[in-house]
């Protein structure tokens, strides 16, 4: 199944076993979404419960919100991540704050589906991943999609959380294929990062558009010799680091890849966490591969030199491990 | 209104005493909109209003010691004192929520609706919101959304004629503000917002609409806020005698007027009444004030339900 397909899958899945779940969002009824991410959808459940909004980013995600606390499970789709500026209000003072200011005791189950990422020349407003604007937002869980088993099973758990969940998708990996793991009944736990690849020399963590970066990167440092430990953060919110400091205590090397700024991506945490943690155990100081510190640029040769590259992540690795440049 | 204006008086005097904290947001002068609109809402319906949202809150039937004790911090309060002055809700009176951010309010409460049209129960959703908040872009998705979808929700729109310090002409190109419903097709009306019997016919025809199915009706009412935006306004900004000529036209003084040329009133009676929400108000006012503080503890469960 593809990373779109699996999408599509999750939404069809809990549309057909509870009839609270509801979709909302810029062109996804009729058109079945711009990326097709709702394909067939309005179809088979209706106009009414898969419903075409106006371009009103503010109206429609303060409208799932009413609808959360009213007996529905909403699911919205942010056509761009970059639009969650947009509507930023909506999320990080209403809905990411109302249970607590209402004494820690109402639930708000909305999904908002934010469609996030670099690498397909849309420049620099359509691009962001958007997960370092959440970074520091309590309230809210926030969910990042890597591969289609992912996109499928956080989706879906994040529709039966009680709790508001943005889930980020990333636009590179729409045709990426993948088995997915379909559980019949209870909803998919998301418990903390998940290991890709058990290795000796080097923990990776990476997430969204960068985990099959560092997928491919391990295979080429096999090649020289590397044994990397792999992790998919999943999770941004809550953010659970402790399966990858157990891995840097056993590999020693910590890298972390992510397509968002170095100020203020998550990355940043995890090595504070690392550094509290396993400083003695470390064999090099933890690196980064990040964004540069400007906006993404629209000509491919600048796009694809400002994107953590699989070059970028073998050679950074190297170095760590063999201890010089290659 | 004598419950809301009794409450509000008491909030004023609590803050000189030191048993408010930070700002609070008072309604003196406009209690006919919350008290002649929420007569037309159902056990059933659902709102939201603002950060002035006393008024709602104690006529959609909040118990006046849970909300004195939000206000002053303590553990009995309606929040346990997660919440304050601005945020005082109750999710099983439909009180959605209370917002501090202007116009943030107003998609929530189309939410509401959606899922009132959604569930067929003839629910209706109803927003309070200043003059003010029709200058923000919130206000104009909103309306755009409940009219394109023919939402069951009314949009109360209390013209208190100063958007926090700023008279209204300063910041928008007219005073009736009903004109912003042509744009959106919706159906409006401007009433006397301190004539609480025409707040509620006004509204009254807008639920109506609402539960058969018509669609959202925009109600505009002109009123008065009596007091300052916050509590450190002296609301100097104001034209002399504007606020007397407004103050002849007290909502409780005008329906009090009324009231007693019908049967079965006189000013025994009204006194009577009088006295009796005082004393409620002052019981309420006393055991949110003695109420023990929360305890510091850690905060995580309320920011999101961990299982």
């Amino acid at each position: 199944m593809s990373y779109r397909e699996a999408i599509v899958a999750a939404q069809r899945d809990a549309l057909r076993s509870d009839d609270r779940v509801f979709l909302m969002g810029e062109d996804i009824g009729l058109a079945g979404g711009p990326f097709k991410t709702t394909d067939g959808l309005q179809e088979e459940f209706g106009p009414s419960r898969v419903r075409d909004t106006p371009i009103s980013e503010q109206a429609f995600v303060g409208a799932a919100m009413g609808m959360a606390l009213t007996g529905y499970r909403p699911i919205v789709e942010l056509m761009f991540s970059d639009f969650m500026g947009v509507c930023f209000d909506q999320i990080v003072n209403s809905i990411a704050k109302h249970r607590f200011m209402q004494g820690g005791t109402l639930e708000l189950p909305l999904v908002i589906r934010a469609i996030g990422g670099g690498g397909v020349r849309f420049g620099a407003q359509h691009s962001q991943t958007g997960e370092g604007w959440l970074l520091p937002v309590p309230g809210l869980k926030v969910y990042s999609s890597a591969s289609p088993n992912e996109a499928y099973n956080l989706l879906l758990a994040a529709v039966y959380d009680p709790n508001p969940v943005v889930v980020i998708e990333h636009k590179l990996l729409f045709s990426r294929k993948g088995p997915v793991e379909r559980l019949a009944g209870e909803p998919p736990l998301v418990d903390g990062p998940k290991q890709l690849r058990v290795g000796k020399d080097i923990t990776i963590v990476a997430s969204l558009g960068m985990v099959e970066r560092i997928e491919a990167a391990s295979s080429e440092l096999e090649q020289t010799g590397i044994s990397a430990e792999l992790f998919d953060l999943r999770a941004i919110r809550p953010f659970e680091p402790k399966l990858i400091v157990e891995s840097v205590q056993k590999t020693k090397r910590l890298l972390v890849v992510e397509e968002n700024h170095s100020l203020g991506g998550w990355g940043g945490e995890l090595v504070a966490v690392v550094a509290r943690q396993a400083l003695n155990d470390l064999a090099t100081p933890p690196e980064r591969i990040t964004l540069p510190d400007w906006p993404m640029p629209y000509s491919p040769a600048l796009e694809d030199a400002a994107m953590p590259s699989v070059d970028a992540i073998v050679t950074r690795a190297r170095v760590m491990v063999e201890g010089r440049r290659s | 209104m004598l419950l809301i204006r009794c409450f509000e008086d008491k909030v004023h005097e609590a803050f000189q005493k030191n048993l408010v904290f930070g700002t609070t947001h008072l309604c003196q002068g406009q209690e006919a909109v919350s008290a002649g609109a929420l007569e037309c809402l159902r056990d059933d319906d659902m709102l939201t209003y603002t950060y002035r949202g006393h008024g709602q809150v104690i006529a959609r039937g909040m118990d006046p010691e849970d909300a004195f004790a939000e206000i002053f911090g303590r553990d009995s309060g309606c929040s346990r004192g997660l919440g304050g002055s601005m945020h005082l809700a109750d999710l099983s009176l439909g009180l959605l929520g209370s917002f501090a951010i202007v116009g943030a309010g107003l998609p929530v409460a189309v939410g509401a609706a959606i899922s009132a049209q959604l569930n067929e129960r003839g629910q209706v959703a109803m927003t309070f919101f200043g003059d003010g908040s029709t200058n923000i872009g919130t206000f104009h998705e909103s309306m755009n959304l409940a009219a394109v979808w023919k939402l069951p929700i009314v949009f109360i729109c209390e013209n208190n004629l100063y958007g926090e310090y700023s008279p209204i002409l300063l910041t928008t190109p007219f005073e009736d503000l009903a004109k912003r419903a042509i744009a959106y097709d919706m159906p409006s009306d401007i009433v006397d917002g301190n004539d609480v019997v025409a707040v509620y016919e006004a509204v009254l025809r807008a639920t109506d609409r609402a539960r058969a199915g018509g669609g959202p009706t925009f109600v505009e009412c002109k009123t008065y806020r009596q007091r300052g935006h916050s509590r450190s306004d002296p609301a100097k900004y104001r034209p002399d005698d504007e606020l007397e000529s407004w103050l002849k036209r007290d909502p409780i003084a005008r329906c009090e007027a009324v009231l007693k040329t019908l049967d079965g009133f006189d000013a025994s009676g009204i006194e009577r009444i009088k006295l009796s929400v005082e004393n409620l108000i002052d019981e309420a006012f006393e055991s949110a004030a003695s109420a023990p503080w929360p305890e510091v503890r850690d905060l995580s469960f309320a920011a999101l339900r961990q299982d």
